[in-house]
């Protein structure tokens, strides 16, 4: 009971439930129609067939006179499968019939009556009573003729259509009962292995998916599209574990230090100030990385990319330029800037400052070999509707196999990890020019590393 | 100095009130927006600290009925939200300032009393002097003892920030954002590679340095 009321539950079943009676309801209308149309024209016939008799005797009667207007009828009546014949005098009293009784008042009016009459026949003694049709006329000598079918024809044909309709409906019931059980049947195998699937994937296997038959049906449709979501789910996820593993372990480790200050300090006799800055410094190095965790995902998450507006891409090359020159010339690194003027895109100042800022403190951090040369060079061009940023230093570069991997927070490269920084610069770089519809492309420098900031340009202005 | 502080959390703001005093400034506090703008139509403060969420009328609403109603004390906007689009909302709705939370005690008393000084001195003058230091806002030189130093653009403008604000420590935050317009932490030291080379060209040749690094803090240019 309950597995048929789970079948009687699926779209596909009810739709056809529907659907049947639609067409059951249908296909009595116009079996109706039909046999309403037919009968009457069976009607019709017995009517015409009636009145050619009618003329064949009034002619009969003005050519041969009484009798052999009445010898005719009476051959007539006596043929096999006759039609009705009755004869009243003016009185209404019946003289001569080829049947046994009639429904009173019949003989009585003149022409068609308005309804089936009944009549019994004369070998059946008045037991079993017939329909039939007549037309009643007046004979010249004020005696009554009248001729009338039997309409078992027609009634025969009625009921042979009621018959047939009824079996026809019971077969298409049974028909539809049948594929029912066998779709539902089937409709609901599917969706229990489905919910099964669902209950193993919910309760953490993570590599269970949904079955696919290769009958390639609505079933296996959905679910090719539901597994490609949680290969996709998959993947997030454990990119998200990967990040809160990286976090975990890069927050650790300065927190350990912090804690370790904190404590040598508290153990000194008189605590030193050159403790607690450090113990300041620390900590404010925690809260940037906190920072750039945020500002990640939200620039990735794009409710940033509201705030894009038109921008002079290379005054901002410039002035950043400007900031930073100082700097890496204090670090010991020649520098070479070339700004081509009047680049203009649509986007933000201050997160392309920041980005710039990162890779540019990445070429000064780690831009450089031992004895080698201290170059940094920043520059800005248009090419092919797009800006170019391009940040490039002579250091030991990143091996192509390592480009990709060089973007993912914390990623941090063997030779940086002993190194100070948070390892989300190149993160944060790539975020920031995808927010921007760009993309950041990692380079070889020839030697070093060139980090290029691929930035759509901004439509030009129509006059 | 006297400064409304309009903070929910009692717990930091008890904390600010303490440091406040310590540095000897005198303090109101209410607790709500509605509370807050009533003590800063009545009262007379130098500079008020906002904090973004508030009960009953948020800190922004507050700041623009404040505004419209003719109140202009300096308003320092406290926030956890430290993106460029709330920090521009933030400075529309009437704040001076913004700082995002955390933020270190030293950093947030540094610009209240930039911000109180802001105010007692807008714009007038256009030789700022300190000490026997001369900086001309027209003809744009510098001259210290009477003679001229050579001087970029961008030293100018810190230069002329510095000297302003004589007398109070700036941080290297508030000079990247007044100086060179950027709201983002760079992780290395290019604020004092600025400072240094300004302070090669200030004081390196005289006798009595005016230009003074202040250890966990920022810098400060003052008369000897």
């Amino acid at each position: 009971m309950q597995r048929l009321r789970t079948i009687l539950s699926i779209t596909a079943i009810r739709l056809s439930i529907a659907f049947t009676v639609i067409f059951g309801i249908m296909s009595v209308l116009i079996v109706l129609y039909m046999t309403g149309s037919t009968v009457g024209i069976l009607r019709r016939q017995i009517q015409t067939s009636i009145n050619t008799e009618i003329a064949d005797l009034v002619q009969i009667y003005e050519t041969g006179g009484l009798n052999q207007f009445f010898r005719t009828i009476e051959r007539a009546a006596a043929a096999p499968g006759a039609n009705l014949y009755v004869v009243a005098d003016p009185a209404g009293q019946i003289i001569a019939a080829n049947i046994g009784d009639i429904e009173s008042g019949v003989i009585d009016r003149d022409g068609w009556t308005r309804h089936p009459f009944k009549y019994s026949r004369l070998r059946d003694r008045g037991q079993v009573t017939y329909n039939a049709v007549a037309r009643v006329f007046p004979l010249p000598n004020g005696m009554r003729l009248l001729i009338g079918r039997d309409l078992g024809e027609p009634e025969r044909y009625r009921a042979v259509v009621g018959r047939s309709l009824i079996v026809s409906l019971l077969a298409m019931l049974l028909f539809g009962l049948s594929t029912w059980l066998f779709v539902g049947r089937r409709a609901l195998k599917r969706l229990d292995m489905v919910g099964r699937s669902a209950e193993r994937i919910l309760s953490g296997d993570r590599h269970e998916r949904l079955p696919v038959t290769g009958a390639g049906d609505e079933f296996d449709r959905i679910s090719e599209r539901l597994n490609a979501m949680l290969d996709r789910i998959e993947r997030l996820d454990e990119g998200l574990r990967q990040v809160s593993d990286n976090i975990a372990h890069d927050l650790k480790t300065p927190l350990t230090r912090l804690r370790n200050k904190a404590d040598a300090a508290l153990t000194k006799p008189q605590t030193s100030s050159q403790a607690i800055y450090e113990i300041i410094a620390d900590t404010d190095r925690i809260i940037k990385t906190f920072d750039a965790l945020l500002m990640i995902s939200r620039v990735e998450s794009g409710s940033a990319a509201a705030e894009l507006s038109p921008l002079d891409l290379s005054a901002l090359v410039a002035d950043f330029s400007e900031l930073y020159e100082p700097v890496a010339e204090e670090a010991g690194f020649s520098t070479e800037i070339a700004v081509q003027p009047d680049i203009r895109i649509r986007g933000n100042r201050e997160l392309l400052s920041q980005a710039l800022s990162n890779l540019a403190e990445n070429a000064l951090k780690y831009g450089f070999e031992e004895s080698g040369a201290r170059e940094l060079s920043i520059s800005v061009s248009a090419e092919n509707h797009n800006a170019h940023i391009v940040v490039a230093d002579r250091g030991p570069g990143i091996a192509p196999a390592d480009r990709e991997r060089a973007t993912e927070r914390f990623a941090r490269l063997e030779k940086s990890r002993t190194l100070p920084g948070n390892g989300l610069g190149l993160s944060l770089a790539r975020a920031v020019t995808e927010l921007h519809g760009g993309s950041l492309v990692l380079e070889d420098n020839l030697p070093g590393l060139r980090s290029k900031l691929v930035l759509p340009l901004a439509a030009e202005a129509k006059p | 100095m006297r400064i409304l502080l309009i903070e929910d959390d009692r717990e930091a703001a008890g904390w600010l009130l303490r440091a406040i005093g310590e540095a000897g400034h005198v303090a109101e506090h209410a607790e709500d927006g509605a509370a807050g703008a009533h003590l800063a139509r009545t009262g007379s403060f130098d500079v008020m600290i906002v904090d973004r969420m508030l009960p009953k009328l948020d800190g922004l609403t507050m700041l623009r009925e404040l505004r419209r109603d003719g109140n202009d004390t300096p308003a320092l906007i406290l926030s956890a939200l430290g993106q460029v689009d709330d920090r521009v909302e933030g400075l529309r709705s009437g704040g001076d300032d913004y700082l995002t939370k955390p933020y270190a005690v030293s950093e947030l008393l540094a610009r209240i009393e930039v911000l109180a000084r802001r105010r007692r001195t807008e714009d007038g003058e256009t030789v700022l002097r300190v000490a026997d230091l001369e900086l001309d806002r027209l003809s744009r030189t510098v001259k210290r003892a009477g003679k001229h130093i050579l001087i970029q653009p961008r030293e100018f403008r810190l230069l002329e920030y510095l000297m302003r604000n004589a007398g109070k420590v700036v941080t290297r935050t508030m000079l990247l954002e007044q100086v060179w317009d950027y709201h983002f932490d760079p992780q290395t030291n290019v604020i004092d590679v600025h400072v240094s080379r300004l302070r090669s060209k200030i004081d390196k040749d005289f006798e009595v340095p005016l230009l003074h690094t202040v250890r966990g803090a920022g810098y400060v240019l003052r008369e000897p």
